[in-house]
């Protein structure tokens, strides 16, 4: 899947072509105050990639996953998604702070699926789905409508659109989340330990839905602890720990073969 | 609940004999005969005057006393809800100079009597004896007397608002604040600017909080209303029926027409909350449990009722069950 760099079919501005990384991350540091939690973090994903970004808690994954739709600012380095740095415009050499609306432009591009699901529960599982097409892209109700129905329908959920979240289980839940994410068509997917919160019975229903999406292509950074996922469907795994990426590569050598100490004695405890 | 569900309900209903309580019949009789005396009595005493309670509590007079108390009360309200929301969002601004602005209001406002504050607004066009457009601290270029802007009846609303808003900021405040974080986050992560984030997503779930709350501040605006003699406006409900009962040398039954139509009012008004209450409900409240427990939505109404079954005949039964 990470091989789609032969195309020159540039499909968007003259940065951007199909052999832009979707995300890259030169240097990117962010502190809370004093605390360091991202320290000169670089990486890249290119279009279609699936990365899995594992580690300890509190080693700044999260973080990172908010830096990448900017709802956290990093401290320093740069970050880019499609070409383009995320909430900053570059001008002869200067970073101007973006206006929140043209930020808020840049996140409609990227899904998010939260640990806690985070559904709207005053809507409906149809009305969560179809909220941000119509309110943020001006989508007509009966166009989000019949889309926010396939949407349900392709994660299995087309006989609940009706359902409150109240009225759903935590799976069930964030499959929802998830197909809020995709109605915005997203070229990114960002996944924050989306079966974390889950009874271990209902993890396989949200990963197998995750499986189809990162079939169709999607490029998608997921943290996760589900090793059995990272092997099976991710093309790169990322060791986090204390805010520094300690080890990358291909996950079925990393997950039997770690390099690191660190990656070692997590791994020992997780799988 | 551990036991299986078919082996509960298998056993044979017990005769159960209900637990009697006499002494509460004793007390609600003793109650029930206090009010009954009171009420015969009170229907038959001079001093209330049930002619004149009848004769004027429908009196155009009155209605329309009703009315205005019932307008001041509306739009107090509306404008005192509306600041109270900017108010409540500048608290939580990160602008330092909004945010003490907000306090300092605040403090102002709630910290001294209605009735002080209603005297100062009725005292304005003597304070203020013109509105001057122009520089400040220059000639003016156009001059109007106070007198001619300021009527008594917008000051009354003007009044009761700019209090009520101080008190509405609070509840508005502990709305947002009842509202998780993560609501903000999936809202902003779709693309939503803080303008529809706030108005789609965290206000509607807030106004649970909000609306109990704010009918305690409707009902207590409505008998606020009868202050604004302070400004003075002397339209309202209490003042009107007080002109009234100067007229008959009898305060108490122009009371008691008073009373009828404020609990009339307030009775109105507690039927909208219930309304309102139910409208902004949607989707809480019938399963609380789920998503944080391991049922699945799977399960019908009718097996919820049926483990709800099991669960009381299990404390019925205690421990002979097993
Ligand atoms: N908003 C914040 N303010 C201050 N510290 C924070 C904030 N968010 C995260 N942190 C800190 O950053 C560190 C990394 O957190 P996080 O990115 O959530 O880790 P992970 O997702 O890997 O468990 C933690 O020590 C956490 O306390
Ligand atoms: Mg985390």
């Amino acid at each position: 899947m990470s091989e789609q760099t032969t195309g020159a079919v540039g499909e968007g501005t003259a940065t951007t072509d199909a052999t832009t990384p979707m995300v890259l991350a030169e240097h990117v540091s962010k502190s809370f105050g004093s605390n360091e939690v991202l320290k000169d973090i670089s990486l890249e994903v290119k279009r279609g990639e699936v990365l899995c970004l594992v580690g300890p808690s509190g080693s700044g994954k999260s973080t990172f996953l908010r830096c990448i739709n900017h709802l956290e600012q990093v401290s320093s380095g740069r970050l880019s998604v499609d070409g383009a740095l995320v909430g900053y415009r570059e001008a002869g050499g200067r970073l101007y702070e973006m206006h929140p609306k043209d930020i808020s432009k840049q996140r409609r591009d990227i899904g998010m699926v939260f640990q806690r699901f985070n559904l709207f529960p005053h809507m409906t599982a149809l009305e969560n789905v179809m909220e941000a097409p119509t309110q943020v892209k001006g989508v007509s109700k009966a166009k989000a409508k019949a889309r926010a129905l396939e949407l349900l329908a392709r994660v299995g959920l087309a006989e609940r659109a009706d359902y409150y979240p109240a009225h759903l289980s935590g799976g069930q839940q964030q499959r929802v989340a998830i197909a809020r994410a995709l109605a915005m068509d997203p070229k990114l997917m960002l996944f924050d330990e989306p079966t974390s919160a889950l009874d271990p019975e209902l993890v396989g229903e949200v990963l197998d839905v995750m499986k189809g999406l990162a079939k169709t292509g999607m490029t998608m950074i997921v943290v996760t602890h589900e090793m059995g996922f990272a092997r099976e469907v991710a093309d790169t795994l990322v060791f986090m720990d204390g805010g520094v990426v300690v080890e990358t590569g291909d996950p079925r050598e990393v997950l039997s073969n770690p390099q690191h100490a660190r990656t070692q004695a997590f791994l020992s405890k997780v799988l | 609940m551990s036991d299986s569900p078919t082996e509960a309900t298998k056993q044979p209903p017990m005769k159960v004999v209900k637990l009697r309580h006499p002494w509460r019949i004793v007390f609600a009789v003793v109650l029930l005969a206090a009010v009954a005396v009171f009420v015969i009595d009170a229907a038959q005493r001079e001093a209330f005057d049930w002619p004149s309670v009848g004769k004027y509590v429908f009196d155009q007079r009155v209605s329309m006393a009703a009315g205005y108390t019932l307008l001041l009360t509306v739009l107090a309200m509306v404008i005192g809800v509306v600041l109270g929301i900017i108010l409540a969002v500048m608290r939580q601004s990160p602008n330092p100079v909004l945010k003490s602005i907000a306090w300092v209001y605040l403090w102002i406002f709630r910290g001294t009597p209605v009735y002080v504050q209603l005297v100062f607004w009725g005292l304005l066009s003597t304070i203020y004896t013109t509105v001057d457009l122009g520089v400040p601290f220059m000639e003016a270029w156009i001059s109007f007397p106070t007198e001619v802007l300021f009527n008594a009846f917008w000051l009354a609303v003007i009044g009761l608002a700019l209090n009520e808003s101080a008190y509405m900021a609070e509840i508005v405040r502990a709305g947002l604040l009842s509202v998780d974080s993560g609501q903000h986050e999936a809202a902003t992560a779709l693309g939503m600017g803080w303008g529809k984030t706030m108005r789609r997503v965290v206000l509607p779930q807030a106004m649970r909080v909000i609306i109990p709350p704010t009918g305690n501040e409707v009902i207590s605006m409505l008998k606020t209303t009868s202050l604004v003699s302070a400004i003075p406006f002397t339209l309202e409900l209490y003042m009107r029926t007080r002109d009234i009962s100067v007229e008959i040398f009898n305060p108490i039954p122009l009371l008691i027409v008073a009373s009828i139509w404020y609990l009339a009012i307030t009775s109105v008004l507690m039927v909208g909350q219930y309304f309102l209450e139910k409208r902004f409900a949607r989707g809480v409240g019938v399963r609380p449990d789920a998503g944080a427990g391991p049922v699945t939505a799977s399960m019908s109404a009718v097996e919820l009722e049926q483990t709800d079954a099991e669960a009381a005949i299990g404390a019925k039964h205690g421990g002979d069950a097993r």
